[in-house]
C-alpha cells in the first residue's frame, strides 16, 4: 500500500514539476530563451506569498493572486531587460538571466535571511483526501497536479485556437516574416514572458505549501524545469506534463526505497533519455 | 487614385546605397513590375516598401498617408502586404493557419479565408494540412492568399517565379485579374522580362539601385530595356 | 557494352499520400545530358535523394555503373563518383572562393594537400571561377554562387553529376554562361542530370528531356518533341503561347 501511496505522491510531484516546466518550455520555444532565472523567480513568488500571508490572514485564495502580480512583471520584464539583450545576441540573455538569478537569490538572502521555511496555508496543508487502502491524496498535491493539467490545456488551447497564440506559433518559427503579417515582436514575446511567470509564480506557491524552500532553493529547481522539459520533448507543452510526471514519480518511487537516492535517481533517467532517446517522449515537429 | 507613391527615396545596406532616389506611383487597379539584373536591388526595394528595413531618406506614401517612419508591422494596418521572397510560409502552421496568419491585422474588405478559397480551389481539401507539405507553387499561392488576408490596398510581390513551374506562373498572374478588380493595385518583381512586359500596366527597371528605365510597355522599345537591364557591361559578376 | 552511367528499375517511394516515386524506371547511358521538368512537389529533388543515397527508396533498385547500390550509404555510393549540387547553395562564406573549393575537394576527394590543391585548382578553372579564386564566398554575385554550388559538386571529381534547379533567379545572359558551364563539363565526359524549372537552359544544353509527374515519366525522349507533349503542357508548360516563349 505504502508503494501506491508512493506512486500517487509521485503523480502529484510531477504536476508541480510540469508546471514549473511549462514557463520554461513557452520561453524557450517562442523566443529561444533559455531563463536562468526561472527557478529564483518561483522562489521569489513563494517568499511574496510568504509576506502576503502575514498581512492577510486569508486562506489559500489569497495566494493565487500572486500569479497575475508575476504575470505583470514578466510583461515588464520583457521589454526592459529581455528584448535588449535578445538584440544583443543569443549568448547575452543568458548572461542576463543568470545575472538575474544571482541578484534575486541574494536580495532574498538579505531581506529573509538564509533559512529553510515553508508556506502555511492552514488547514489546506495537511487536508487531504483518502481514497480508502490507505492512500491519502495531499489536496495540496492534487491542487497542484490539477493546476498543472488546467494551465497546460489552457496554453494548448490558447497557442491552437487563438489569433494571439497563433501569431507566437509563427513568430518562433520565423519572426521577421511575422512582423510582415503585422506582429509586433516584441508585444507577443512580452505575452509569452507574461505566461511564463504566471504559471511560475504558481507553481512556486505550490510548490512552497508541500515544501519547504530557501532563497536557494531555486536553483534545483531550475534543474528540475530543465530535465522534465527534456524527458517530454522540446517544444510540446503535453510533452513538459508526460516530463514532469516521469520525473515526480521516478524521484517519488526511489525515495520509497532509498530517500538520499531519489534526486540522483531523476537525473539518472534524465541523462538515459538524453542518450537513448534524445526528442524526448513527444517530439515536436521540427523546423 | 493613387494608393502607392514613393517618392525619392534612398536605401543603404550599412555603408552601402543600394537604393537611389527611386520614385514611382501606383494607382488603383495597376499592376507595376519592377525589373532588373541580380543585385539592381530589386528585393531591397520591397523590402523597404515594406518597412522590413528603414528608408534612409524620401517618402513613402500609402493612400495619402506617409508610413515612411513605420516598422513593417505597422504598414500592414495601412495597407501594404508583402509576400516575400522564398514564400516564407510558417513550417508549424498548417495552410489555414498560415491564411489566418495574415488576417492578424484585418482591414475591412472582401477578402477573407471564403473568398480566398474561391480564387484558389484546391485550398480547402488541404486547409489542415501542414504547410511543409505543400510545393512550391502552392506555397506561392498561400503565401498570397496569406498578404490579401490584412486587405491590403497595395500588394508586394518579391520574385514571383523563381523555383516555379511555368504552368504555376501562368495560374499566378491570371489571379492578378481577379485581385486588381477588387481595388488592390500590385508593385511585383520579376526576374523574367518577357513575363513582366506581358503581364505589367507599367514597368520600371533598375539598375544598382537607380531607375533606368520607366513606362509602358507598349511604349518601351525592346533593345532600350535591353541597354537599361545591362547598363554598359553585360550580366554576369 | 558498357553498363549505363545510371539505373533505376521499379523504384517506388511514397510520404504519406504523397507519391514521388511510383514504378519509375529509367536509364542513363555514360556522357548522356538529361534534362528532367516536372510540377512542383512531384517528387524530383527526392529522386535525387534517392540516387546519390540520402534517402532509401520504399521499392526498386539503384545501379551506379551497373552495380546495384540501393542498400549503400550515400558515403559508399559517393565512391562510384557522384556530385550533386543542392537548391539552397551553402558555401562557407567568411572563406575564399579558393579555400571552400579546397575543402570540398579534400573532403569529397579524401586527397591530401599538393594533389588537393591541384584538384581544387582545375575544379576552379572548369567553373570559370578563376577571376573571384581571392573573394570571399559571401560576396559572389549569384552566377557565381551558383558556379561554386556546381564546383562543390565536382570535388570529388565525380562522373555523374546531378544538378538540382541551378539556373533560378539568373538573368538570360547568365543562364546562358552557365549553360557554357555545363554543356563545358558535358564535353569533357561527365553524365549530367539536370532537374529544372528554366526550360530554355534545358534546350540549349540536354539531348534528352523527361518529364516527371506523380512519380512517373509522363514523357521521355528528344526535348521539342517532349514540349510539344499534349500531357506536359497540361501538367507543367500550360497552353497557349507558351511554347515560343520557351524555346527563346
Amino acid at each position: 500500500m505504502d508503494v501506491l501511496n508512493a506512486l500517487t505522491q509521485g503523480i502529484l510531484l510531477g504536476g508541480v514539476f510540469a508546471l514549473f516546466a511549462s514557463g520554461l518550455s513557452i520561453m524557450f520555444g517562442v523566443m529561444r530563451i533559455v531563463n536562468l532565472a526561472h527557478g529564483d523567480l518561483a522562489v521569489l513568488a513563494a517568499f511574496i506569498a510568504v509576506v502576503a500571508l502575514t498581512y492577510t490572514p486569508l486562506p489559500f485564495g489569497a495566494l493565487v493572486v500572486v500569479a497575475p502580480i508575476f504575470g505583470l512583471l514578466g510583461y515588464v520584464m520583457q521589454r526592459l531587460l529581455v528584448t535588449p539583450s535578445l538584440e544583443a545576441g543569443p549568448l547575452a540573455t543568458l548572461v542576463a538571466t543568470f545575472g538575474l538569478s544571482i541578484v534575486i537569490q541574494n536580495a532574498l538572502i538579505e531581506g529573509f535571511s538564509a533559512d529553510v521555511r515553508s508556506l502555511d496555508a492552514g488547514g489546506l496543508a495537511t487536508a487531504s483526501i483518502s481514497l480508502g487502502g490507505g492512500i491519502d491524496l495531499p489536496l495540496v498535491g492534487v491542487l497542484g497536479l490539477g493546476t498543472a493539467i488546467a494551465v497546460i490545456g489552457g496554453m494548448q488551447i490558447f497557442l491552437s485556437r487563438s489569433r494571439t497564440g497563433r501569431m507566437m506559433r509563427a513568430a518562433s518559427d520565423d519572426v521577421d516574416t511575422a512582423a510582415l503579417t503585422g506582429a509586433n515582436s516584441r508585444h507577443i514575446y512580452a505575452v509569452a514572458t507574461a505566461i511564463a511567470f504566471g504559471t511560475l509564480a504558481l507553481a512556486g506557491v505550490l510548490f512552497g505549501t508541500r515544501s519547504s524552500f530557501s532563497p536557494t532553493s531555486g536553483t534545483l529547481t531550475l534543474i528540475f524545469a530543465f530535465e522534465a522539459v527534456v524527458i517530454g520533448g522540446l517544444g510540446s507543452l503535453w510533452g513538459t506534463l508526460l516530463g514532469g510526471l516521469s520525473l515526480g514519480l521516478t524521484q517519488s518511487m526511489v525515495a520509497y526505497y532509498d530517500p538520499a537516492a531519489a534526486i540522483l535517481a531523476g537525473h539518472l533517467v534524465f541523462l538515459a533519455v538524453l542518450a537513448l532517446r534524445p526528442q524526448g517522449l513527444i517530439p515536436a515537429r521540427s523546423t | 487614385m493613387t494608393l502607392l507613391r514613393i517618392d525619392a527615396i534612398d536605401v543603404h545596406h550599412g555603408l552601402l546605397r543600394a537604393i537611389t532616389g527611386f520614385s514611382v506611383a501606383v494607382d488603383e487597379g495597376e499592376v507595376v513590375s519592377v525589373i532588373g539584373a541580380n543585385g539592381a536591388g530589386k528585393s531591397t526595394l520591397m523590402r523597404a516598401v515594406a518597412g522590413s528595413i528603414p528608408v534612409s531618406s524620401g517618402r513613402v506614401e500609402v493612400n495619402g498617408d506617409d508610413v515612411t517612419r513605420l516598422r513593417a508591422h505597422q504598414r500592414i494596418a495601412r495597407g501594404v502586404a508583402l509576400v516575400p521572397e522564398g514564400r516564407k510560409l510558417f513550417p508549424s502552421l498548417t495552410l489555414e493557419e498560415n491564411l489566418l496568419t495574415g488576417a492578424y491585422r484585418r482591414r475591412p474588405g472582401p477578402w477573407d479565408l471564403d473568398t480566398v478559397y474561391d480564387m484558389f480551389g484546391w485550398m480547402p481539401d488541404r486547409r489542415n494540412q501542414n504547410s511543409r507539405l505543400l510545393s512550391g507553387g502552392e506555397q506561392q499561392a498561400v503565401a498570397i492568399g496569406r498578404a490579401l488576408m490584412s486587405n491590403p490596398d497595395i500588394l508586394l510581390i518579391d520574385e514571383l517565379s523563381l523555383g516555379l513551374a511555368p504552368i504555376v506562373v501562368k495560374q499566378i498572374y491570371a489571379s492578378f485579374q481577379q485581385i486588381v478588380v477588387n481595388g488592390c493595385a500590385i508593385l511585383f518583381v520579376e526576374q523574367d522580362v518577357s513575363q513582366a512586359l506581358a503581364i505589367a500596366d507599367e514597368v520600371v527597371c533598375l539598375l544598382e539601385g537607380r531607375t533606368m528605365l520607366a513606362g509602358r510597355p507598349a511604349d518601351l522599345d525592346p533593345s532600350d530595356v535591353e541597354s537599361a537591364y545591362f547598363g554598359a557591361t553585360t550580366g554576369g559578376h | 557494352m558498357t553498363a549505363p552511367r545510371l539505373e533505376l528499375r521499379d523504384l517506388s517511394k511514397r510520404f504519406g499520400s504523397v507519391i514521388v516515386a511510383d514504378g519509375l524506371s529509367l536509364t542513363v547511358p555514360p556522357n548522356q545530358a538529361l534534362g528532367i521538368v516536372g510540377p512542383n512537389g512531384a517528387g524530383k529533388s527526392t529522386l535525387f535523394a534517392m540516387i546519390s543515397g540520402e534517402l532509401n527508396p520504399d521499392r526498386g533498385t539503384v545501379l551506379l555503373d551497373g552495380v546495384d547500390v540501393t542498400r549503400h550509404r550515400a558515403d559508399v555510393r559517393a565512391a562510384h563518383g557522384i556530385g550533386r549540387t543542392f537548391q539552397i547553395p551553402r558555401p562557407f562564406e567568411g572563406m575564399t572562393v579558393f579555400e571552400n573549393v579546397l575543402v570540398y575537394a579534400t573532403a569529397a576527394a579524401g586527397l591530401r594537400k599538393a594533389e588537393a590543391y591541384r584538384l581544387a585548382a582545375a575544379t576552379l578553372e572548369r567553373c570559370g571561377l578563376g577571376d573571384v579564386a581571392n573573394r570571399p564566398a559571401g560576396a559572389l554575385g549569384l552566377l557565381n554562387r551558383k558556379r561554386l554550388e556546381v564546383a562543390r559538386a565536382l570535388g570529388s571529381n565525380p562522373q555523374l553529376l546531378l544538378l538540382d534547379e541551378v539556373a533560378g533567379g539568373l538573368t538570360d545572359p547568365e543562364v546562358a554562361l552557365l549553360v557554357d558551364l555545363v554543356n563545358g563539363l558535358k564535353a569533357e565526359g561527365l553524365t549530367v542530370v539536370w532537374i529544372e524549372h528554366v526550360v530554355h537552359a534545358l534546350l540549349a544544353s540536354v539531348d534528352r528531356l523527361a518529364c516527371l509527374a506523380g512519380g512517373r515519366l509522363v514523357a521521355d525522349g528528344d526535348p521539342d518533341d517532349v514540349l510539344k507533349d499534349p500531357s506536359v503542357r497540361d501538367l507543367y508548360l500550360g497552353h497557349a503561347g507558351v511554347l515560343e516563349e520557351d524555346l527563346q
